[in-house]
């Protein structure tokens, strides 16, 4: 199928709106609110995921758009809700860095991206080269979210956002092999490191999800 | 595709761990669990002797060529001897009540599928399927350090889970940036991904893409190297983990992501309109062995220590690849095959002093020679070795890497052989400490069975004598077959 006006203009809208969405996770304040943002980043990313499918007529695609649908955007929010409810987790969001100063970083690493990646993927086809930017701002925005954000969750959510993004350059890179298990691959990284491993053994040893509290430990013991 | 057939050794090196490591999951009795791992492990290593004899037809997926097969082989080898060390120590491990039946399946399970991601990302030919391996590696490994969980463990855990997956997310994006610029080339498709294929048409792709995505590669991959200043995760990891872990991290993995950085530095180089990828890397060489160094003074735990070390020799052999040029790159690979091997040595050794002396605290372990002679004086050896002194095979790589720069940059010889000498002074009087003296009270286990005993001392000493030869006699054919790679990496 032919790159038309529409197949252009369509893959912005998703893309900008994902991009939206990772300035929306920066400014929330209660917890729930930035799993309801991310969960919503990650319905983008599976349309995003599914109108490439159907773009660059790869069938494939559509098995990312829906892991994207059903892992990150229902499971993985619904089940830290859960934690978050069962473990009594602070329900307010802690910042390293102000949420003034964080939105303005987020700014410029916008225009960062734009600014590195336009110039040089001026021979790229044009739904690539604009894709390619965005995806790189939503990436930057998740890594500026886990610097910025003291709490486990919240840090996990932004590597998530951040994965959106990696996940947005992959499928809109045109035909590139291996998108699938790609995806695959992230979620088992998630779900085996999150679900099996550290929520559960942080809460035996610390009742709290809170990384303040891992803070005092320097590495050395006397 | 067609299924590779049977007589290709690829497919052995790579079925024989993946299939060992579901079995492992599911076998209920732990100390034939360690017999298997050790048989298991020795046959990947039969597996991958096979590839001197027969070398495979690269396919899209999967290939060998001159670099990978010496990597190939020192994985499987140290992976082999590191599977008799850990039966040693996990058998004395579970007279304690840190870990249960389940947690050794796991284990087991984990260390075999370890193997296989490590093996799978060194003869990818694909850039998604090495990606997706150093991705798996990460997260046996995370695993792994978390396995006794404390307090620590889980810290040591959490944060290299953090900083990996944002290094290996960013490598991702490397990745798709090197896809984007081969693929106006090389068309759609697995053919823009394969190295065999890029290499060769390298020169007509977009520079500027390139560039970005060596940057991204670096950055990504090099906080999996533990490079300055991403290596926050490696101390950690290495502390706190089982100590055969500690072993393959070091001896292995490190060098694993390395090998993938200088796959897509094969890649920039061969494009004449690229930035020079050396002098970043050499950047991140020299800082990491500075900060290492002075990092080195400070320890107070043992395996810290060695981990910090780690650092440094990894920024040695990063600056020695920045350098280029076939006396560098040739100092380079021996380099990261001499650390693999004293490094895993040096662990096996530590992992039994801490089992002795029950702690990691470097003040409460003293007079290793006199307590324990046999171990201690491997300990010695061992720790000078990775020190640089003369005459063992990194003193020998180490000089190489200071002669060629010599040779070309003298003035980056200097703070070369300056973070050299800092990082020598500070583990000499580390060791004297440990090694000589009034011995410290031991209270760790019990002292291990003679059987147990000697399934640390022999790869503990095996893996010495291969180091202590290296540095006095180096075969013919192995030295014609590093200039060889040497000239392949530019």
């Amino acid at each position: 199928m032919q790159h038309t006006q529409l197949s252009y203009d369509l893959a912005h809208l998703i893309g900008a709106t994902m991009l939206m969405a990772g300035f929306a996770l920066l400014y929330q304040r209660r917890i729930y609110a930035v799993l309801n943002t991310f969960a919503f980043q990650a319905l983008a990313l599976a349309a995003a995921a599914a109108w490439q499918a159907h773009v660059q007529n790869a069938p494939h695609l559509y098995a990312t758009a829906a892991i994207a649908l059903v892992f990150k955007a229902i499971l993985v929010p619904a089940a830290l809700h859960w934690l978050v409810d069962k473990l009594g987790i602070h329900r307010t969001v802690e910042t390293a860095l102000s949420i003034n100063w964080t939105m303005i970083t987020g700014v410029a690493l916008v225009a960062l991206s734009i600014l590195l990646v336009l110039p040089v993927t001026a021979n790229a086809a044009a739904l690539t080269r604009e894709s390619l930017a965005v995806a790189m701002s939503i990436v930057l925005l998740g890594m500026l979210m886990m610097i910025t954000r003291r709490n486990a969750v919240t840090q996990v959510v932004g590597f998530m956002a951040l994965e959106n993004g990696l996940l947005l350059a992959a499928v809109s890179a045109k035909g590139m092999p291996l998108v699938v298990e790609i995806s695959i691959a992230f979620s088992v990284l998630v779900a085996m490191t999150l679900f099996g491993i550290f929520f559960f053994r942080i809460r035996e040893r610390f009742d709290t999800l809170d990384l303040h509290y891992l803070e005092t430990y320097r590495g050395e013991r006397h | 595709m067609t299924l590779p057939s049977l007589d290709n050794p690829i497919v052995w090196i790579l079925a024989i761990p993946l299939g060992s490591a579901g079995f492992l999951a599911v076998l209920p009795n732990w100390r034939l669990a360690t017999w298997v791992n050790i048989l298991v492990s020795g046959a990947s290593f039969a597996a991958s002797l096979m590839l001197f004899q027969h070398r495979p037809e690269p396919t899209r997926l999967l290939f060998i060529d001159d670099f990978n097969v010496y990597l190939v082989v020192l994985t499987a080898f140290v992976g082999f001897t590191t599977s008799v060390f850990s039966a040693a120590y996990i058998a004395r491990e579970s007279k304690g009540a840190r870990l249960s039946d389940a947690h050794l399946r796991f284990y087991h399970a984990m260390y075999q599928a370890f193997l296989f991601t490590m093996l799978l990302a060194l003869t990818a030919n694909n850039t998604g399927v090495m990606w997706v391996a150093v991705e798996a590696a990460t997260l046996t490994t995370v695993l792994m350090v978390s396995l006794y969980r404390t307090r620590e463990a889980i810290e040591a855990a959490w944060k290299y889970f953090i900083l990996c997956s944002v290094g290996i997310g960013l490598a991702l994006f490397g990745t798709t940036l090197v896809y984007l610029a081969a693929q106006p080339v090389m068309g759609d498709g697995a053919d823009a991904m394969a190295f065999t294929m890029l290499i060769k048409r390298a020169a007509a792709f977009q520079p500027d893409l390139l560039n970005l995505a060596f940057v991204f590669v670096l950055v990504g991959y090099g906080t999996k190297v533990g490079l300055a200043p991403l290596h926050a995760w490696l101390p950690d990891a290495h502390a706190e983990g089982p100590t055969p872990i500690s072993a393959v991290l070091s001896g292995l993995l490190l060098n694993v992501a390395l090998y993938a950085l200088l796959r897509f530095k094969m890649l920039i180089a061969a494009n004449p309109h690229t930035l020079a990828p050396g002098p970043m890397m050499v950047a991140m060489g020299l800082s990491s062995l500075f900060l290492a160094a002075f990092m080195l003074y400070r320890r107070g735990d043992i395996k810290r220590l060695f981990a910090y070390s780690s650092i440094e020799h990894m920024g040695v052999i990063t600056f020695a690849f920045g350098m280029g040029g076939a006396l560098a790159n040739f100092a380079g690979l021996l380099h990261m095959t001499m650390h693999s091997l004293t490094k895993s040595a040096i662990f096996f050794a530590v992992g039994v002093i801490t089992q002795n002396a029950g702690t990691k605290n470097i003040a409460d372990i003293r007079g290793l020679t006199v307590s324990h002679p046999l171990l201690g004086w491997a300990f010695v050896v061992a720790v000078l070795a990775i020190a640089g002194l003369p005459p063992m095979g990194v003193f020998m790589s180490e000089f190489l890497v200071l002669g060629s720069t010599f040779a070309s940059q003298p003035l980056l010889a200097v703070p070369l052989a300056l973070g050299l000498l800092l990082a020598f002074g500070a583990l000499a009087s580390r060791l004297q400490g440990m090694a000589f003296g009034e011995p410290s009270q031991l209270k760790g286990y019990a002292p291990p069975g003679r059987a147990s005993t000697a399934m640390v001392y022999v790869p503990l000493w095996a893996h010495l004598a291969l180091v202590v030869v290296a540095g006095l006699y180096l075969p013919e054919p192995l030295v014609d077959w590093f200039r060889a790679v040497a000239k392949v990496l530019g």
